[in-house]
């Protein structure tokens, strides 16, 4: 706690980020309306006692849209997180590990899956499927696949000279023990970084998705959905953009805060153990 | 050097064979029936199968593939159903927007982000380099196509001195073609810039801390020089793969910018594909995205080459 | 009057002091050398003097440089050190710009210092100076090696023709015969131009052989300066008697028993294969046909240059990597290498060379230490953390710093729970890489007394690996000295290092630097 305390960013970002966070999940069980309710009478009000951020098009509070689309957007971005990670740190680390022909097919792999940015991946399986979030989903899912491995890969590279690692492979250790008792927790803190980093990105890729169309669907809502709302008629309402614009700047601010100063919390500790010159 | 470039040249080949593979797979296989799904499940078998003989769907997936993949060689994308079209001079017509404006927004990134980056770096932990990443900060957080929408507000509607949409083709008015192009490439330029600093202004942080600067100021440069002469060169080449990269996002990017300004560009040509279901367009469409993507990623491998005298003797995996 | 003064240098990095009180000078063509350790503050000494501190190092006190003191204005200071200074660092593998060619990076050091600019046949001639063939010009560094790089480095050095070179450990980082040639060439450049010298390092005998004067720094401060002779032979501190008696090891009086053969190489080969994509080139013959005995209870020792093969010969033995052809024969059984019979895995074990990498920071040293035990089956928690308590005492650790981390510990007392790991499954040979060149010199001997106090008391067999032929010649019943992947000559190292045979035995010799004191 004390650490967390030495590093500005990093507790601004964190708190920010959770601060958002919080109120997403809040919005699964209370809004200040329901974001369905349409109230044609009460629409394009600016912000007031009532409304704290306005009605949109429709006189749905945009407070209440604000909160749940949050929520939208982190969970779609944290969920290809976890798809990238999950699936890309194995593949990096294999590929480190064992080389030789693994390493090959990794690598042709990642160079596949980064010819193909996530507009791409979800254009693709729109026009399979149809539009969803779980479109965009597995769409920036697939494209964080080739980055996590590339990070997961470099990070194990750097360490598997290391003689420890050839001090394991003398106590008997096969590659993928090796790979898992030694390897991963030395790269655990580029990949959480890395995460944070693919987290900001992500929302910002679910946002141009909904926008175009190609991503969360009515009546669920995101961010990137208000904005599609607020297209047609924005130069004569600029606010209806502008709220939730401004939340998607922030929340990427807030994140992006977060990693760098996680990268640098968890940094120097990393650094000090293996380069200490003094004998 | 010749061994590295012919190398690179076959894996871009291959890349793109693979993708090629995949997309038609994607979209001819998987949907079952093309023919039916195109036309949706309430139309009559009849209107089926005269586009299923159409398409030429009677012959096998993997005839279907190389006829389409030799097809592309010479230039033939199919012909588009919805619009009774050939796909590629639908295409070539809408690339003469977007390339344009991928190519606008990325001198304009590297021509404010570089020099923006060199300059923090130089400036390390002084007022201007704090104010200059928080500027980055900001930057990168902001959905480029919403940073179009405001663009759009201020000097299109407010200031009215650039036009707020739509495009007027390149043989009829290039100076108001140009012009329809300023603020969608300013949108999609803000993001990159921004990230082209930060990484700019970390390469050079770190290259200043290597034993070769010290060397350069033993001989008897001043830090600045020292930095400025050796440096910066060193310091590109990370820039350069992270460039690479990010034309490639740029790319992708201008597919959702082009919605903002109404602009007639790949990304328009693709949206409305998709909701009407016409294979074959999408197929041409997505190709082309792909190989505009890996053409960069190959380009910039081989220009990271030419910087780095190591990398050309170096046996890749 | 003195080229170069510095009085009461003292540099300070926040509350930390790495200078303290610092006073010396150095006259017009002298050499003065400047003895320490790591963390001593030598090398910070040398960048205050030069003006290339780093940022957030305060200086106090007075550097004169011709009578005159250091210029505060950045860009003068830089033009003054670039033409009458010059400095050579320590790592050559980094130091030069990766981009430029080195002819180019020559010439820099002339156009900035000198009126007349450079010219292509100056840098021909520096290059021919330093011993360098005029085609390396059009080079980039990465196609020289360490030993080249560095007489580069030397080549800039003396580009501006400057009055005082100094050098910061110009050799650590080269290969003995290396070493040898590049402290001559310096010595050699400053006597026929009648250049002054700083030289600075931790090898006493290589200060010693080229300066008149020496200095030794501990802990920041200047704790004994005078006469080379006087200060070796001579030495009041107890510090620079303990480094002085570091550079003779005495060899353990009393003899263990030799028994019969444990391990034997049978004509082992390693070829790597040219795996590029259109040419089947030449294979990289590491180890050529090398055949050798170890017998219980002795000490085998492989000496050879950078690049001989030894450390491949050793890691094949371990079971790291894997002959090409031939065999080992351990206890009767045999194995081309990572073959090796699971049940002999723990009667061998293997010591490494560097302390700092060869623990996994995020474990404890129990875990460490306690890894090997893997391979022996059945054994509970208890009787392990038994056994590795064991394994430290028995290297004069304590056993309370069982859950300590790798960072807690100093480089010898690594070194100590290094050779515990390689202990703790009580082997019967015990491989040691260089066990103890990447340690502090007075760390040195505590370590190799430790090691020759195990093999007398568990009746271990060792095959040491090295290229420092003093703690061979103190530590080793039988030496082989391999070149190119060859065993070249064999034999006991009084006979080898007395009466040499081999040309690359005599080599290795020559390369030796006279004792010190």
């Amino acid at each position: 706690m004390r650490r967390l305390l030495q590093h500005p960013s990093l507790a601004f970002g964190l708190g920010a980020t959770l601060l958002f966070v919080i109120a997403g999940l809040a919005s699964l069980v209370w809004t200040p309306y329901p974001i369905e309710q349409i109230n044609v009478a009460r629409r394009f009000l600016g912000p007031s006692p009532e409304h704290w951020l306005g009605t949109d098009n429709l006189g749905r509070d945009m407070l209440a849209l604000v909160m749940s689309g949050t929520f939208t957007s982190f969970r779609i971005a944290a969920l290809s997180v976890l798809i990238g990670a999950g699936i890309g740190v194995p593949l990096g680390l294999a590929a480190a590990v064992w080389g030789g022909a693994v390493e090959w097919v990794v690598l042709r792999l990642t160079d596949f899956m980064f010819a193909f940015p996530a507009v791409i991946v979800a254009i693709l399986i729109a026009t399979l499927l149809g539009p969803g979030d779980a479109n965009a989903v597995i769409a920036i899912g697939i494209f964080n696949i080739p980055v996590f491995a590339r990070v997961a890969r470099g990070g194990a590279m750097s360490i598997n000279t290391l003689d420890f690692v050839a001090a394991a492979r003398l106590a008997g250790l096969g590659n993928a023990a090796i790979a898992l008792r030694h390897l991963l927790p030395n790269i655990t803190s580029l990949i959480i970084v890395q995460g944070t980093i693919q987290l900001s990105l992500g929302i910002l890729a679910e946002a141009g998705l909904s926008y175009i169309g190609l991503g969360t669907q009515p009546p669920a809502t995101s961010l990137g959905l208000m904005l599609r709302d607020a297209q047609g008629m924005f130069l004569v309402h600029p606010w209806l953009t502008i709220v939730p614009g401004l939340a998607i700047v922030f929340i990427v601010i807030a994140l992006n805060l977060a990693g760098d100063g996680l990268r640098d919390a968890l940094d120097p500790r990393l650094r000090q153990g293996t380069n200490d010159v003094l004998a | 050097m010749t061994a590295f470039i012919i190398r690179r040249l076959i894996g871009f080949a291959v890349t793109l064979f693979l993708a090629a593979a995949a997309i038609f797979a994607v979209l001819n296989v998987l949907p079952g029936d093309p023919a039916q799904f195109t036309l949706g499940l309430n139309a009559s078998p009849r209107a089926v199968e005269q586009l299923r003989a159409q398409m030429g769907l009677d012959r096998p997936a993997l005839e279907r593939f190389f006829e389409w993949v030799f097809g592309m060689l010479h230039g033939d994308f199919g012909q588009s159903y919805t619009q009774r079209a050939p796909v590629a001079k639908l295409i070539w017509e809408r690339v003469g927007v977007t390339i344009p404006l991928a190519l606008m927004a990325m001198v304009i990134s590297a021509a404010v982000g570089l020099p923006l980056g060199i300059l923090a770096a130089r400036r390390r932990g002084k007022p201007l380099d704090t104010m200059l990443m928080v500027l980055a900060q900001t930057g990168i957080a902001i959905p480029n196509f919403w940073f179009g929408m405001m663009l759009t507000l201020v000097f299109a509607v407010g200031l009215r001195w650039l036009p707020p949409g739509g495009f007027t083709p390149w043989q009829e008015n290039p100076g108001l073609a140009f012009r329809s192009l300023i603020l969608p490439s300013l949108a999609l330029a803000l993001p990159q810039a921004s990230i082209l600093a930060r990484v700019m202004r970390t390469a050079l942080v770190d290259v200043t801390g290597q034993d070769f600067i010290r060397t350069a100021r033993a001989k008897g440069l001043t830090l600045g020089e020292a930095v400025w002469r050796h440096g910066v060169r060193n310091a590109l080449l990370p820039v350069l793969t992270i460039m690479g990269l990010q034309f490639a996002f740029l790319i992708a990017g201008t597919i959702i910018v082009e919605n903002v300004f109404y602009l007639p560009g790949l990304g328009r040509l693709i949206y409305t594909a998709v909701s009407e279901r016409d294979l074959v367009l999408v197929q041409g469409a997505t190709i082309i995205l792909v190989l505009a993507v890996t053409a960069t990623m190959l380009v910039t491998d081989l220009a990271y080459a030419l910087v780095d005298p190591r990398l050309r003797e170096r046996v890749a995996p | 009057m003195s080229l170069l003064e510095a009085q009461g240098l003292s540099v300070r990095f926040g509350t930390q002091e790495a200078v303290a009180d610092v006073t010396f000078s150095v006259a017009p063509g002298e050499r003065f050398g400047i003895i320490g350790e790591s963390g001593s503050g030598k090398t910070m000494t040398a960048l205050a003097v030069s003006g290339l501190l780093p940022e957030g190092a305060a200086s106090e006190g007075s550097i004169r440089f011709d009578g005159q003191p250091l210029p505060a204005n950045e860009r003068a200071m830089a033009r003054l050190r670039g033409k009458r200074i010059g400095m050579v660092f320590q790592e050559p593998m980094t130091a030069l710009n990766p981009l430029m060619r080195i002819g180019a990076q020559i010439a820099e050091a002339m156009s900035i210092n000198l009126p007349e600019g450079a010219s292509a046949d100056a840098v021909m001639a520096l290059l021919d100076e330093v011993g360098l063939a005029s085609l390396h010009a059009a080079r980039f560094p990465h196609q020289l090696s360490g030993g080249q790089r560095q007489r580069v480095m030397i080549a800039m050095a003396l580009a501006s023709e400057p009055d005082l070179l100094i050098a910061d450990e110009p050799t650590s980082a080269l290969d003995l015969i290396t070493q040898r040639r590049v402290l001559d060439l310096i010595a050699e450049i400053c006597e026929r131009r009648g250049m002054a010298l700083l030289f600075i390092s931790h090898d006493l005998r290589a200060v010693a052989a080229l300066c008149s004067r020496v200095a030794v720094m501990h802990g920041g401060r200047m704790i004994e300066s005078g006469e080379t002779g006087a200060v070796f032979g001579a030495p009041r501190e107890s510090y620079t008697r303990r480094l002085v008696a570091a550079t003779r090891l005495q060899r353990e009086a009393d003899e263990p028993a030799i028994g019969t053969v444990l391990l034997a190489a049978e004509a082992v080969t390693r070829d790597y294969a040219d795996r590029r994509w259109f040419r089947r080139g030449p294979a990289l013959r590491a180890v050529d046909g090398v055949s050798l005995s170890a017998r219980q209870g002795e000490c085998l020792a492989i000496v050879g240059p950078s690049g001989c093969g030894k450390t491949t010969l050793a890691r094949m033995l371990v079971g790291l990597d894997t002959a090409t052809s031939g065999s080992f024969r351990f206890e009767g059984r045999s194995y081309r290498g990572a073959d090796l019979p699971a049940e002999l895995r723990r009667d061998l074990s293997l010591v490494f060379q560097d302390p700092f990498g060869s623990f996994d920071p995020r474990l404890t040293v129990a875990h460490s230490v306690g890894e090997p035990l893997r391979l022996e089956h059945g054994l509970d928690p208890a009787t392990r953390r038994r056994r590795v308590e064991e394994a430290l005492v028995d290297v004069g650790l304590d056993a309370a710093m069982l859950d300590r981390y790798p960072h807690e510990f100093s480089g010898g007392q690594r070194q100590r729970l290094a050779i515990a790991r390689a202990l703790v499954t009580r082997p019967k040979l015990v491989v040691l890489d260089e066990p103890v060149s990447a340690l502090d010199v007075s760390v040195r001997g505590e370590v190799l007394a430790l090691l020759a106090r195990l093999r007398a008391e568990h009746g271990l067999t060792y095959v040491l690996i090295s290229h420092d032929l003093d703690m061979v010649r103190t530590m080793a019943d039988r030496v082989l000295v391999m070149e190119a992947g060859r065993i070249v000559e064999e034999g006991r190292p009084e006979d080898l290092f007395d009466t040499p045979r081999h040309r690359l035995t005599r080599e290795l010799v020559a390369a030796r630097l006279p004792d010190v004191g």
